[in-house]
């Protein structure tokens, strides 16, 4: 439900809080109340601290992908390595892709959009709270799942693209681990599709007035693009996954060809998924980028619709290119060639990206902060995987280059170089908002020339490497092919990598802690999350903003003289200063979405039905399990449906009554707009669940 | 408890929010939150619908043995199926048309008819099901077994959530706890309904009544 703000307190000071009824609590729980402590964390539904478990989440994934990325690189340092089996060497490197595709980019950036969008975009939260915990216990839970599988009889091997009929017939690959990636990987696709549906409808409903979609910040514009195309992506890939469960779990026919399955429509249905999903990995990071530029350019962003509908066309045409994966398999001259043109078309509004960083950085008299150098850092590296992946438009060469390392170079060049570096400078940029402290610049720098240098001496070699013919997921080669030397130059440069990660580690856990506190807008920004205190309150902004322009909180500071000069305004100081003061007056009532335990509950019961469905696989009685599982799912929605989003009001006085929490304005009194921030989830049902026993809130 | 507390929350149409800031233009869709998330979940769904239904129609004609759609569907009787499914459309209309004039006992009355429908549909599939399987035809079968049961599967189980929300909108408005003010519910479940209904018209026309390639033919796929 929308925010709504109720008429201001008029001079009666009617009773906000007479509608509150019986407080009826839930049947069989009492409703969680803390809001310190572990248990605070496992029931909140802040998107603020939504936004950190996740980021924090997928930054722990990155190291296990960090991890098994180091392993590969050991094993082919030299030839004929044999730090790990072929098998192993199969489970690792699906691990790794899997991981950071999955476990990793994608939750990073919704963590980010978590954060940051209702920031951005001047609302108290997003639409639905719950559903939004709900999206990252399931993330979690299905992180877990998939690294348990190294527990219980070795991990995917099939690789991140999982192709049928390898994966889909039973025994054609060693071990249990396709079950466990196929289980995995739709529990994360219910889990980006509830999130996604949650950051589209908070986007598109709850702008701050003011705030057209052309006056709204990049990245939430860039973040709503990518989670459409997760809407839209993520059941593409959920029915591939169904089938191959069928093939696998119940002696289906989809990909088998010994009865006339076509092992072409698993690729189909997969890269139909998998090339949005490219999408969806990079649009978020290019918004980051895009925000950190104009702030250390201390100039707008170029073009700023331009880059909008851009960013609009490369969603729309992301869905016409997903061939040129595929043009190795022999689809026909026709189909080759019309996807070898799209492709090439979809480089047109990312070279045009490309172009207007470079004008918002022309002229602009740059700040050369952590933040800034990743973002640049971005644009280059993004500029080589762009054009090494306009290569592979043209059909005669990416033949050549299919299944080979310069195809392991190019999308490395856009997920490392392009997506991480992004957020990578994200991290810096928006850190002291998060923490309230700025994070060591000088190690900044450091983690920044080593990640810098060690990328490029990763992955640039990779390219010669490919091109001398050496293919993708062999575990070894040998001698005689000479491919020994750039392979060992590869495999230092991914330690340089660890290094540079451990440097940010000590950055953020040791040295930051200690700094001292900064102000609420310690960059000199422009967007509306900087005219908050940092950390932000529970409630983000006391007074709903109203926005008049893009980049207002830049406007309310600076302006230009008649020569085009920036100059700041008199009360410069006074905006700056008055954001750290930017608190909910003593007396104000700021109704906030109330902590729930059913999202963790729903999720869980998720999981027990994807384990149950793995053992099943060995014994039927075993189907049981999963049943137990769906019946916790069930119980937990009803729960969720029949507690209210919000405790109404009199309840928090009485429970919250001594709560020594920073500014807990919403007990202080019943005087001053009440906001109902109120956000029932019936509406978003994750693909195959429902939400029974309604709209209640 | 909410319905006590917070109707006039669900009241608000949040395009009225800009009134309340004098001329600020409009930053919303004028839709609310919970319909707008129906409506993306709808069109994910979409998707979810079109990827089953391209496998069934890739695989059409393309099974190795029998049996096939031929001489096995017996149209008359899913016709009548899919008929009583469609009036449930109609019930539903009719239960949301009741609580907007704050009928709460015709609201249950159409609710129950149509999950009544709803039941009699999926009642009727279990039946086609089990006559299937009895005439050899299962999922490991050939591919026509496989896409078939799948797809019809997925429809199946999505009314039988239906019906599971109809049911619960039933015992939420006898206890009181669907008041007038909350029938965006019933209009949000009601899309759904509706949405799951419109699958099966395009399900019955690829499946049922497109008929079928030359059957036992290995023609290759279309797409090369």
């Amino acid at each position: 439900m929308a925010i709504v703000l109720e008429p201001p307190p008029s001079t009666t000071a009617p009773d906000a809080d007479k509608h509150a009824g019986t407080p009826a609590g839930t049947p069989f729980l009492r409703r969680p109340h803390s809001s310190e402590g572990f248990w605070s964390w496992v029931t909140t539904v802040d998107h603020k601290r939504l936004g950190i478990m996740y980021t924090a989440t997928g930054f722990a994934f990155f190291l296990l992908g960090g991890i098994e990325a180091l392993l590969i690189r050991l094993q082919l340092a030299r030839p004929n390595g044999h730090i790990l089996s072929a098998n192993q060497y199969n489970q690792v490197f699906t691990m790794h892709g899997t991981t950071m595709v999955f476990l990793v980019i994608m939750p990073v950036s919704v963590g980010f959009a978590n954060y940051l969008v209702p920031l951005q975009i001047g609302a108290r939260d997003v639409a639905f709270p719950r559903l939004n915990a709900f999206s990252y216990w399931l993330f979690l839970f299905g992180g877990i799942f998939l690294y348990s599988s190294f527990l219980f009889g070795g991990a995917p091997n099939g690789g991140w693209f999982g192709y049928a009929p390898n994966t889909s017939i039973p025994g054609y690959l060693p071990g249990r681990g396709s079950d466990f990636w196929v289980f995995g990987l739709l529990l994360l696709g219910i889990a980006s599709t509830a999130g996604a549906v949650n950051i589209v409808v908070t986007t598109l409903n709850m702008r701050a007035p003011g705030m057209t979609l052309l006056k709204m910040p990049i990245f939430s514009w860039m973040s709503l693009i990518a989670q459409f195309l997760t809407v839209f992506a993520m059941p593409v890939i959920t029915v591939a996954l169904f089938l191959v469960m069928f093939d696998r779990n119940f002696g289906a026919n989809f990909f088998n060809p010994a009865a006339g399955g076509d092992p072409v429509l698993w690729q189909n249905l997969f890269w139909l998924f998998g090339h949005p999903e490219v999408y969806i990995l990079i649009l978020p990071a290019m918004g980051m980028v895009s925000e950190v530029l104009p702030v250390f350019a201390r100039k707008p962003l170029f073009g700023y619709p331009v880059m909008v509908f851009s960013g609009i066309a490369i969603g729309f045409m992301g869905w016409g290119v997903w061939i040129h994966h595929m043009f190795a398999v022999g689809l026909g001259p026709v189909a080759v060639s019309a996807f070898s043109v799209s492709t090439m078309f979809i480089a047109v509004p990312t070279g045009v990206k490309i172009f207007n960083w470079i004008g918002t950085l022309w002229g602009g008299s740059l700040r050369l902060t952590t933040p800034m150098l990743f973002a640049i850092g971005f644009i280059v590296m993004f500029t080589i995987g762009g054009l090494s992946g306009v290569t592979h438009s043209l059909s005669p060469s990416d033949r050549q280059q299919t299944d080979t390392y310069y195809v392991v170079a190019h999308f490395h060049y856009v997920l490392f170089g392009g997506s991480m570096f992004g957020i990578f400078g994200a991290i810096y940029y928006w850190f002291p908002k998060a923490f309230g402290r700025m994070l060591n610049e000088k190690l900044g720098k450091i983690h920044f020339w080593l990640t810098f240098i060690g990328f490029n001496l990763t992955f640039g070699p990779m390219h010669i490497l490919g091109l001398q013919g050496m293919p993708r997921r062999i575990y070894t080669y040998d001698k005689s092919l000479h491919l020994g030397f750039w392979n060992m130059v590869s495999t230092v440069g991914a330690f340089i990598i660890m290094v540079s990660l451990l440097v940010c580690i000590y950055n953020i856990f040791v040295v930051t802690p200690r700094s001292p506190r900064v102000s609420a807008d310690p960059w000199d920004a422009r967007t509306l999350e900087w005219s908050i205190p940092s950390p932000p309150p529970e409630y983000n902004f006391a007074e709903i903003p109203t926005v008049h322009s893009l980049d207002d909180y830049w406007h309310r500071k600076y302006t230009e003289d008649d020569e085009g000069r920036l100059v700041r305004l008199p009360n410069y100081e006074a905006v700056r200063a008055s954001s750290d003061t930017n608190v909910a007056a003593p007396g104000q009532h700021i109704h906030m979405p109330s902590p729930s335990y059913f999202p963790i509950v729903c999720s869980f019961g998720l999981v027990v039905a994807a384990y149950g469905m793995i053992m099943g696989h060995t014994n039927g009685a075993n189907y049981l399990v999963s049943v137990v599982g769906i019946l916790i799912t069930i119980g937990g929605l009803y729960a969720w449906g029949l507690e209210p989003s919000a405790e109404p009001p009199e309840e928090h006085d009485g429970e919250h009554g001594g709560e020594n929490a920073p500014p807990q304005p919403a007990h202080l009194g019943a005087s001053g707009g009440t906001m109902a921030l109120d956000a029932p989830s019936t509406a978003a049902l994750p693909p195959g669940e429902t939400h029974e026993g309604g709209t209640e809130s | 408890m909410a319905t006590t507390t917070t109707p006039e929350v669900l009241d608000e149409s949040p395009g009225e929010n800009p009134a309340e800031h004098g001329m600020s233009p409009v930053t919303n869709t004028g839709v609310s939150n919970e319909k707008l998330a129906m409506w993306s979940f709808l069109g994910s769904e979409c998707l979810l619908f079109g990827a089953l239904i391209s496998t069934y129609f890739l695989y059409r004609g393309r099974s190795l043995t029998g049996p096939t759609p031929k001489n096995i569907y017996d149209i008359p009787y899913t016709s009548i199926s899919s008929f009583v499914l469609l009036m449930s459309s109609l019930t539903m209309v009719l239960a949301l048309a009741a609580i907007q004039r704050g009928d709460h006992r015709r609201l249950r009355l159409w609710l129950t008819a149509t999950a009544l429908l709803g039941t009699v549909f999926i009642g009727g599939q279990v039946y086609e099901f089990t006559s299937f399987i009895h005439e050899g035809l299962t999922m490991r079968t050939n591919l026509f077994g496989s896409s078939f049961f799948v797809l019809t599967g997925f429809h199946g189980v999505h009314v039988t959530l239906g019906i599971m929300m109809l049911l619960s909108l039933v015992l939420m408005s006898a206890r009181g706890r669907l008041p007038q003010s909350k029938v965006q519910v019933v209009e949000i479940i009601g899309l759904y309904w509706h949405f799951v209904d419109v699958v099966w018209i395009v399900i019955f026309t690829v499946v049922y009544l497109i008929p079928s390639p030359v059957a036992h033919s290995t023609r290759p796929l279309q797409i090369r």
